[in-house]
């Protein structure tokens, strides 16, 4: 169970996190729409320290960060219990695809450099790049750049897995694998925070959508409720310019 | 106006060769010393650590920002008339330390250029999945900056060979102090200095042969 309560971002005089509250139930797949620079990004990344909160408090199980108090060794405890996939992948060009996988699991989790890797290449077997596990990330698509990245987050098995728009850098032809993956790790009953633009996938995976404005959650509910019946005008108007432009 | 001494030359040619290890002495030293600086320097430039960073800052101004020939001689002729500890050094240590101090604020420069190079989205990944800043620094940043940084310190290392001639103006037999002696002798100044020139020529040379290869050896990971 993720609690979050009054979550503030501002950047400068303008507040993009307007005051956050958001229960996340273990397992459950949520995916966060809305126009750009609406803090739907920020919001990930607040939840993870990357950005500093201005105030709020996470709550992520037995694990309490203040964010007026918030101390290195509280916000590293939360990173390692959160996984990120970037936008841009963000792998490290200097590892492998494997390595990237590995690093985190015996340099954070401190695992026996066996284990790490049986996990790795269970993972990457799983995201279909078996057979570019020595590749460095310079040699790979940017649907397979994606894969190892998303595989980099499910190695850590994190209570929760957050989801930075993951296809918007991408060429069309590798948004379906990449999608396809996402639905793989769905399955499971990962808990995930997706801000996406993808409102098929959405539909089809979030078991909540909700929809931001202005650094609000302006609605929320199942994805049927939001898509088929939206009560708010602005959520309305959103979705019916992001399917005008989608045909 | 008359040919080249030839013979000279080439009997000169093993009495300079005879100081290339002090020369080489010297600038690996140099490096050796410079190189953690720099490394130190450019980590704490990156950090922006509070006071320190003023001093840092300071230091890399003004032995970027005065000749290295200014601070040799503050350090081996004015340092001992006002610290007595100084008196006992020689001009090779004197040289060294200067070459040191110098060029590591260049190289400071340098590496912090190539750390803050290093895309930011890799930052933010290292610290998503867990990794404490040194784990971060260490294990990320660092070794693709070192990539990033190698060509440029090999350049200084190239310039440090070059500059350890002028430990000639603290009293050291280098080769430039060594080719100045024998000219004395001779007389014979121009075909003196053209086989010193010639040496240093050839050793810079093989390094920059030696730092093109380096080059493609280091980007091989980074190759589509």
């Amino acid at each position: 169970m993720i609690t979050v309560r009054g979550l503030t971002k501002r950047f400068g005089s303008t507040t993009v996190l307007d005051g956050i509250d958001l229960d996340i139930g273990e397992g459950e797949r949520i995916v966060v729409i809305g126009p750009s620079g609406t803090g739907k990004s920020t919001l990930l990344r607040c939840l993870n320290f990357l950005d500093h909160p201005n105030a709020g408090i996470i709550r992520v199980g037995d694990l309490e960060v203040n964010s007026a108090s918030a101390t290195k060794a509280q916000i590293l405890a939360l990173r390692r219990k959160t996984a990120f996939v970037f936008q841009n992948y963000a792998l490290f060009a200097n590892r492998t695809a494997r390595q990237n996988i590995t690093e985190a699991l015996t340099v954070v989790q401190k695992l026996p450099r066996a284990e790490a890797e049986a996990r790795a290449d269970a993972i990457l077997r799983e995201t279909g790049l078996a057979d570019k596990a020595d590749a460095y990330p310079a040699a790979l698509s940017g649907g397979q750049q994606q894969r190892v990245g998303i595989g980099r987050a499910m190695a850590l098995n994190a209570e929760l897995m957050l989801f930075d728009e993951p296809t918007s850098s991408l060429d069309p032809e590798w948004v379906g694998e990449v999608l396809e993956l996402m639905r793989r790790v769905a399955a499971r009953r990962q808990t995930m925070l997706i801000v996406t633009h993808e409102m098929q996938f959405a539909r089809e995976i979030a078991d909540r959508v909700i929809f931001m404005d202005g650094g609000r959650f302006v609605e929320q509910g199942p994805p049927d409720q939001i898509f088929q019946s939206p009560q708010d005008a602005r959520t309305r108007d959103f979705l019916r310019r992001v399917s005008t432009d989608a045909t | 106006m008359q040919g080249l001494d030839f013979d000279y030359m080439l009997g000169l040619v093993p009495v300079i060769l005879g100081y290339v290890p002090l020369t080489i002495g010297m600038a690996t030293a140099g490096m050796v010393f410079a190189l953690p600086l720099a490394g130190l320097m450019a980590v704490e430039r990156v950090a922006q650590v509070p006071v320190l960073d003023l001093f840092v800052r300071l230091f890399i101004s003004f032995f970027r920002g005065t000749p290295l020939l200014v601070q040799l001689f503050l350090f081996y002729f004015g340092l001992p008339q006002v610290i007595s500890a100084f008196i006992v050094i020689n001009g090779v240590t004197a040289a060294i330390m200067g070459l040191t101090l110098h060029f590591s604020a260049y190289m400071a420069e340098s590496i912090r250029a190539a750390i803050v190079g290093v895309d930011r989205s890799q930052w933010e990944a290292a610290r998503s999945i867990g990794m404490t800043q040194g784990q971060m620094m260490r294990r990320i940043v660092l070794p693709q900056a070192a990539r990033v940084a190698t060509p440029t310190l090999l350049n200084y290392f190239i310039d440090m060979i070059k500059s350890t001639s002028l430990a000639f103006t603290l009293g050291v037999t280098e080769m430039m102090g060594a080719a100045q002696k024998e000219a004395a002798g001779s007389f014979l100044y121009f075909e003196a200095f053209l086989v010193v020139a010639v040496i240093y020529w050839i050793m810079v040379e093989s390094l920059s042969q030696l730092q093109s290869r380096l080059e493609v050896r280091l980007g091989r990971a980074y190759a589509r």
